[in-house]
């Protein structure tokens, strides 16, 4: 059969009733796509707005200044803003190892039968609710951690070295470190999902062709399956930094929540995401509400950055 | 292509058309057959709350629909008038009522217990004072071995382990009677300042009382402060404190109650008193009421009366309920008082909406 009739068997003749339902169903989805940019538009002005007297009253000092203060009604973001980068860098620096272990184990190297119960795992994982995750850290993870990680590590460190200040802290897990961890448990399965739908769309004939070259299975992995699905994994990492810049309850429970610049790696510290859990239900000064408004905005603006930055990324890879 | 992106806006509005009407008519479902209140504010009454509405639904079939949201949320809510009551632990001051339009009034009493996580030292078996707690808490005391500890616990073992200060994270009417007692026994607290959040100098935060519970439990050395149920239900070390009489008093019901009795409460407007370092051998400092909100102007005298009714019937009715959740009832004549100020509610033919009993 010639690939002209097979056209005509399959694709039905234009008539005026599909060009209507073509035209309304092209302005649907243009319509669902505006819908969504208005409704961004809308968050970042309303935004803007709830926050501008904090804008107007601290200026850039409210950015670059760690006072917080709703009894002096002085406010500023920077504690905030730096616990936010720190514990969502480390989050991923740990889960990014693991969730491509997992992946590339799931789809290289695991034995059939195992597949499908580690891989629904690694999914129930991501569906697990953050409060859940944040009262096992709070009851469960962090007096271990503190007992186990934070006192020997305390303990081991050379007085007057850097490692002392690194460590320095309430040995009682309610930490930044402990918040970084935690969330890199809550953001592995997404990334750890994402990668490994994304392996899975690596057409065998390709490995296989480089298996007939005499390839090791690490080579396999290194060289033809990463390569293959690199700019979809960045969108994979992107995601799940995503989640770990707005995580809120969980690490509401877990990272101490005292305001100000972290020292170390074992103090207490705060996030955008947690000041604004803790404090908006009862700020009442129109400069606090004002000022967790501009964090909001603040947040949302980092997020965007990030997702941009990755959007940017896989933009040039793909054309390398 | 213009003609597309009329089609595609008219699209959006008619998608967008939903949204914006579940948005303008959320509250109007239709209410049940007895009366219905709603009311939003403080989280620390809302057990009791829930309690008392549950009672009353039973014995009088009024409806009470009550959102935990917080004390300012609950302030945020009753000058909004999108609720008929708020509810909030800490007091209005006088001239805020009056700008406002508000009346206040305390419904319950709770106390604030410091508690400490001291390996060898049993619950009553440390004693502090307020300057001492503001000092701990201003991180100028940090080991429990501390001479100025020592001096008043002689005779206790008190270990030599660094205090790790333990606060609320969250905005708390806990959080405010704490920093108003430390301002108002201790001079040097005046710099930090007493509010629902405040700039804490030293430790760190939990949130909310199980958060404050849970880290102090898991913290040898640590000193924390929560409201009274929690100390007591969780079996939890607590400090004697020094009242103003100079007695070391116990966190008890009865000592609460005795700081509301030592207090002059008729002259306080608008029962904005809080019941911190009250006088009274036996009267616990950390003591303090919450309060109910109200409009003085109502527009609908049926639904303001529905309020004050129900908490009429509470205040004879509930005080059993309270105490079985670790509240404290206010005592007789505080009730008396307020029952008294409801007069002050009034509807739109300007008389009051509701006449007790009694």
């Amino acid at each position: 059969m010639s690939a002209e009739t097979d056209q005509v068997e399959t694709a039905p003749a234009r008539t005026a009733k599909g060009v209507v339902f073509d035209r309304t169903f092209e302005a649907l989805c243009f319509a669902a796509a505006t819908l969504l940019l208005t409704a961004l538009g809308g968050l970042i002005v309303s935004l803007a707005i709830g926050g501008w007297p904090a804008f107007r009253t601290f200026g850039l000092r409210f950015f670059y200044t760690s006072t917080w203060d709703p009894v002096q009604e002085v406010y500023g973001a920077s504690g905030a803003i730096v616990g936010t980068l720190i514990t969502s860098a480390l989050a991923l620096a740990f889960a990014l190892p693991f969730a491509l272990g997992v992946a590339i184990f799931l789809v290289e190297l695991c034995p059939e039968r195992l597949r499908r119960p580690i891989g629904t795992a690694v999914e129930l994982l991501a569906g697990i609710p953050s409060i859940v995750y944040g009262m096992w850290g709070l009851f469960v993870f962090a007096p271990w951690f503190a007992k186990h990680v934070q006192m020997p590590a305390m303990m081991a460190s050379p007085p007057g070295s850097v490692w002392e200040k690194l460590t320095a802290g309430v040995p009682n897990g309610a930490n930044i470190l402990s918040a970084s961890l935690i969330l890199a448990i809550m953001i592995l399965p997404f990334i750890a999902a994402t990668m490994r739908e994304l392996l899975l769309t690596i057409p065998p004939a390709v490995r296989e062709s480089a298996y007939g070259l005499g390839s090791t299975t690490f080579e396999v992995i290194r060289k033809v399956s990463i390569p293959y699905v690199r700019s979809g994994a960045v969108g994979a990492i992107m995601l799940g930094l995503g989640r770990a810049l707005g995580e809120t309850m969980a690490v509401t429970f877990i990272i101490g929540n005292a305001h100000g610049f972290p020292s170390s790696l074992f103090a207490s510290g705060a996030t955008i995401a947690s000041t604004i859990a803790n404090e908006f239900a009862e700020a009442t000064g129109e400069l606090h509400t004002a000022s967790l408004v501009a964090l909001g905005l603040v947040l949302f603006i980092i997020t965007f950055a990030v997702l941009a930055l990755a959007r940017l990324l896989i933009g040039r890879q793909a054309h390398s | 292509m213009i003609r597309r992106v009329f089609l595609a806006l008219a699209a959006t509005a008619a998608l967008a058309a939903p949204l914006a009407g579940c948005s303008g008519k959320g509250g109007e479902a239709k209410a049940p057959a007895g009366p219905q209140i709603s009311g939003a504010g403080a989280t620390f009454p809302a057990p009791l709350y829930a309690k008392w509405a549950e009672a009353q639904k039973q014995a009088t079939g009024l409806t009470l629909n009550y959102q935990a949201i917080g004390s300012g949320g609950g302030i945020k809510q009753i000058e909004a008038k999108t609720v008929a009551f708020g509810a909030s632990d800490k007091p209005l001051k006088p001239e805020d009522l009056e700008k406002n339009g508000l009346l206040q009034f305390p419904t319950v009493m709770g106390g604030v217990v410091p508690v400490a996580n001291l390996p060898g030292v049993t619950p009553g078996g440390l004693k502090l004072t307020g300057p001492l707690l503001a000092d701990i808490y201003l991180g100028k005391v940090t080991k429990w071995s501390d001479p100025a500890i020592a001096a008043l616990n002689a005779g206790a073992k008190l270990p030599n382990l660094p205090i790790t200060v333990v606060h609320r994270s969250d905005g708390s009417g806990t959080s405010f009677l704490f920093t108003s007692y430390l301002t108002t026994v201790a001079p040097q607290w005046a710099k930090v300042g007493a509010s629902d959040s405040v700039a804490w100098p030293a430790g760190l935060g939990g949130k909310g009382n199980d958060g404050v519970a849970a880290m102090v439990k898991q913290t040898p050395g640590a000193i924390g402060y929560v409201e009274y149920a929690y100390a007591k239900q969780n079996g939890m070390t607590y400090a004697l404190l020094q009242n103003a009489s100079g007695a070391f008093v116990a966190p008890t019901a009865a000592n609460f109650a005795a700081a509301a009795a030592g207090a002059d409460w008729t002259k306080a407007p608008g029962f904005y008193l809080l019941l911190l370092n009250q006088p009274g051998k036996d009267a616990w400092p950390i003591t303090g009421a919450t309060f109910i909100l109200m409009h003085r102007q109502q527009s609908d005298a049926a639904t303001a009366k529905a309020v004050l009714s129900f908490y009429d019937w509470a205040f004879k009715n509930g005080d059993a309920q309270a105490q079985a959740l670790d509240y404290v009832p206010l005592p007789d004549a505080v009730k008396t008082l307020v029952r008294q100020s409801w007069s002050g509610v009034v509807g739109p033919d300007g008389k009051p909406v509701y006449q007790p009993a009694s």
